[in-house]
């Protein structure tokens, strides 16, 4: 640990300043500088073997337990943030108290993120002390300060979640929206300091060839894969805590004991459900840069992701991100029996449903397939002449975004179910619909056929960005269009809340569960192909863990994760409806009893 | 004669089952992977499922059937022979999945080698991230040069590299029907289109003996052909895959 030599380099330059001047300071920073040892070279000898528990699993579980929870933690403030406005904005209570509600699940999800969090620390402490020793040597002021944060976080977050009713009203609602603005200043900021450790292990920088830190902890920090880092997992938190209050309200409105806690659940529910579609429907293309960025800074470990050992856990990725957006379909489709007026819609549902699924088909078709002898014989080689090519990324991305466009299609014929235009011009208008829809998908088609299979790779990639904002396009104008439609439109009747079968609430668990194992996976992923290196190429890893497990082996681990986390979640879950219950005993206290 | 729902839905899947049959396996002559096959069914399913069930009345129709077979007294008969054939029907299918076979194993080998960071090749430490084809700058410098460079590799090509991966360089060489893995294919998207010069400087130098260990087993034929050809023969061979074949190697820059 270098912090003691960092107080006395310190004090040395303070002295030195009151001593001897600017010259004398210099150098002894320089000297401080030159302090900073090489990584160390590692023998099996390094790892501490502790009541013959395996130092990665235990690692490993933790890490993912901490992360699932802090997701959860980080996303939920920012919606409740954004309900919160709405709320003051329309005046509309039930925003307010939904705010409060969602807030109040994750206050006890904030304390088990701190307790995995301390349980990962002392972990890696344990088990790997001389990586924890050289990473706190590089990041000992980001450590620094995100204890400093982290306190803040928590100093905000009581005062944001106890003083909820307290706050209300004028200025006093202005100044809660402050602290909710504060708690998600904290929070991201907290995320972004530790997304600089994990991504200074995958490239590393602020650092030579023998791993000499250079002195620059903003070079550390600013490595190649942060920013790509923090803008998948900002986006995907987002997603994820979404659904998770989404199987909270679920959990809710399938243990709801009359009609209108009911409908207060399905209400819950289906918001829920949008905060995590809104965030799921860009989160493939942060995934595509992310990706895209780690082929750029390393050959090998883009070919390791992508197309090597991980290539099979990247099928199982692409199966349950089609998994969500099916489920989120099934969930706005269902909802749509909470209006009277859905009928002259639901028509179309069946062919939403042909083309997602056919998306779906090509978006998790393996570029290398699983053949048997027969098969392999038949077709000459482990490529498929008319399948093979669907098997890499430019008809991965034509399909997903395909797949982007039609679950905005369901979610537009949800909106539209219970209202009917008034405005003269709306054959007019559908008819521009219908367009834009129909020139985005032949954009979209021509710029993963042509780009994708007709030039090179730079093209290739880079056809990902207009493909993305041709899908942006017809999101946007389409719902904007939809908005001039339906101005002063007239609903059918009263949105029936609650009128939504059993079901539909498997869907949200299914999107939770689905989420929950897909960041396991990824993060495992992301983590394994660093392979036999703690920091790549700068630090080895000789510890007895330092190969790669099986798919078979990693999946069961992720999944037994998943399993705990769950069964956390639960205890959350049971935690918040506990607090709401009381019991009167009868004849136990001293006044009851006269 | 309106069709029940639930038979709707079985056609509906069976239709969508025997459509990937005659289009794969019959009409355009290649097969389709029974491991595919069942994903692309598991799926279909699901879509199905979901179309036939988002409408709660709809969803009571397609399960009547179900739910009649099950309490309706008057089915009685008909429920004790669905309830003998279905678990036989299974056991049946659960025997014939899991029965030894004379079939040899799959291999489920990972196809796409992830290169070293460095390689030794040609007696020296390479950096495979950051080397280039040196002679890649004379296609702009001096298009001439360029394609007699472009031949003199396609001739190297022909004495050495055709007898595996073909004349079209489509993996169909004379020798490709007795290798297993088969050559590679360099006119598929999915291959040397996909990667960097240096990538296939590695391969072609260090061939089967130079595979990672990570992804055993590895049991490629390609020879080592830093031992038979010089360093500037296997660029100019690189340059003649790229050109024949009209893919260009992966780049981070726009030309």
């Amino acid at each position: 640990m270098n912090r003691p030599r960092f107080i006395l380099g310190f004090l040395i330059a303070v002295l030195a300043v009151a001593f001897g001047g600017f010259d004398a300071l210099a150098q002894e920073v320089q000297e401080a500088i030159a302090a900073f040892a090489p990584a160390p070279k590692l023998t099996a000898a390094d790892y501490p073997t502790i009541a013959g528990v395996n130092s990665r699993i235990a690692v490993w579980i933790f890490a993912q337990l901490h992360l699932w929870f802090a997701a959860f933690v980080l996303a939920v403030p920012i919606f409740v943030f954004i309900i919160e406005v709405i709320g003051m904005k329309t005046r509309d209570k039930r925003y307010d108290d939904m705010a409060y509600e969602f807030i109040k699940v994750s206050i006890t999800a904030y304390s088990l993120t701190a307790i995995l969090g301390g349980g990962l620390l002392f972990s890696l402490i344990l088990f790997y002390p001389h990586l924890f020793n050289y990473l706190s040597t590089i990041f000992s002021e980001t450590m620094f300060y995100y204890a400093l944060l982290f306190f803040a976080e928590s100093a905000i977050l009581y005062i944001y979640y106890y003083g909820w009713h307290w706050l209300q009203g004028g200025f006093k609602k202005w100044v809660h929206l402050t602290l909710g603005l504060g708690l998600n200043a904290v929070g991201t900021t907290l995320m972004l300091l530790a997304n600089a450790w994990l991504t200074f292990m995958m490239s590393p920088a602020g650092v030579d060839a023998a791993g000499v830190f250079s002195g620059d902890g903003w070079a550390a920090i600013h490595n190649f894969l942060w920013n790509p880092i923090n803008i998948h997992r900002f986006v995907a938190n987002i997603a994820y805590g979404g659904s998770i209050v989404g199987a909270y309200a679920a959990f809710k409105f399938l243990t709801a004991s009359g009609p209108q806690e009911r409908a207060h659940y399905d209400w819950m529910g289906y918001n829920a459900n949008f905060i995590a579609i809104c965030a799921l429907l860009p989160l493939p293309f942060a995934g595509y840069y992310l990706a895209a960025e780690i082929y750029a800074y390393s050959q090998q470990m883009g070919i390791t992701l992508m197309g090597g050992i991980f290539a099979w856990l990247f099928i199982i990725q692409a199966v349950l991100i089609g998994t969500l957006f099916l489920s989120a379909n099934y969930y706005l489709w269902c909802g749509m029996g909470r209006s009277d007026g859905a009928k002259r819609y639901t028509k179309y549902i069946k062919y939403i449903a042909i083309v997602l699924v056919g998306a779906f088909l090509v978006w998790f078709t393996p570029h290398t397939l699983v053949l048997t002898n027969e098969e392999l014989k038949a077709l000459g080689g482990p490529y498929h002449k008319i399948l093979g090519p669907l098997g890499i990324m430019p008809a991965k991305n034509t399909a997903v975004n395909v797949m982007i466009i039609f679950t905005a299609l369901s979610f537009m014929f949800y909106r539209r179910a219970n209202k009917v235009a008034t405005v003269s011009w709306v054959n007019a208008g559908n008819a521009i619909q219908v367009a834009l829809f129909t020139a985005g998908i032949a954009n979209i088609m021509f710029l993963g056929i042509y780009h994708g299979y007709f030039t090179n790779t730079v093209y290739k990639v880079a056809a990902s960005i207009p493909q993305v904002l041709t899908t942006v396009l017809v999101i946007v104008g389409s719902i904007t269009l939809d908005s001039f439609i339906y101005k002063g439109s007239r609903e059918v009747a009263p949105l029936h809340w609650g009128r939504i079968p059993g079901r539909a609430q498997y869907a949200l668990f299914l999107l939770a569960v689905a989420f929950t194992w897909l960041m396991g996976l990824m993060g495992y992923i992301r983590s394994g192909i660093r392979q036999h290196w703690h920091v790549v190429d700068i630090m080895r890893d000789a510890s007895p863990d330092a190969f790669t497990p099986t798919l078979g082996f990693a999946a069961n681990v992720v999944s037994v994760a998943a399993i705990l986390f769950m069964a956390m979640v639960i205890f959350v879950f049971w935690i918040a409806q506990v607090s709401g219950n009381k019991t009167l005993p009868s004849g136990y206290w001293k006044e009851m009893a006269t | 004669m309106k069709i029940p729902r639930l038979l709707q839905a079985v056609l509906v899947l069976a239709a969508v089952y025997f459509g990937f049959i005659l289009v794969f396996d019959i009409i355009l002559d290649a097969v389709i992977p029974s491991s595919l096959l069942a994903m692309y069914m598991f799926f279909a399913a699901a879509g199905v499922f979901m179309v036939f069930t988002y409408d709660e009345e709809q969803t009571r129709e397609l399960v009547a059937p179900i739910k009649a077979l099950v309490e309706d007294p008057s089915k009685r008969p008909w429920r004790n022979i669905v309830f003998v054939i279905l678990p036989l029907a299974v056991g049946g299918g659960t025997y014939m999945q899991m029965q030894p076979s004379f079939e040899a194993p799959l291999e489920l080998r990972t196809i796409h080698p992830a290169p070293p960071s460095t390689a030794k090749i040609y007696g020296k430490r390479v950096n495979l991230l950051k080397l280039e084809n040196p002679l890649r700058k004379i296609e702009k410098e001096d298009p001439e040069q360029f394609r007699e460079l472009v031949n003199e590799g396609a001739a190297v090509y022909i004495r050495n590299c055709q007898y595996c991966h073909g004349d079209k360089l489509d993996g169909k060489g004379p020798y490709a029907d007795g290798l297993n893995p088969t050559p590679l294919n360099f006119q598929d998207v999915g291959t040397i289109a996909q990667l960097q010069e240096s990538y296939l400087f590695w391969r072609i130098t260090t061939g089967g003996p130079g595979l990672p260990k990570e992804a055993a087993p590895w049991i490629s034929s390609m020879p080592v052909w830093q031992d038979f050809l010089k360093e500037d023969e296997v660029w100019k061979v690189i340059l003649f895959l790229y050109d024949y074949t009209g893919h260009r190697p992966r780049s981070w820059e726009h030309e």
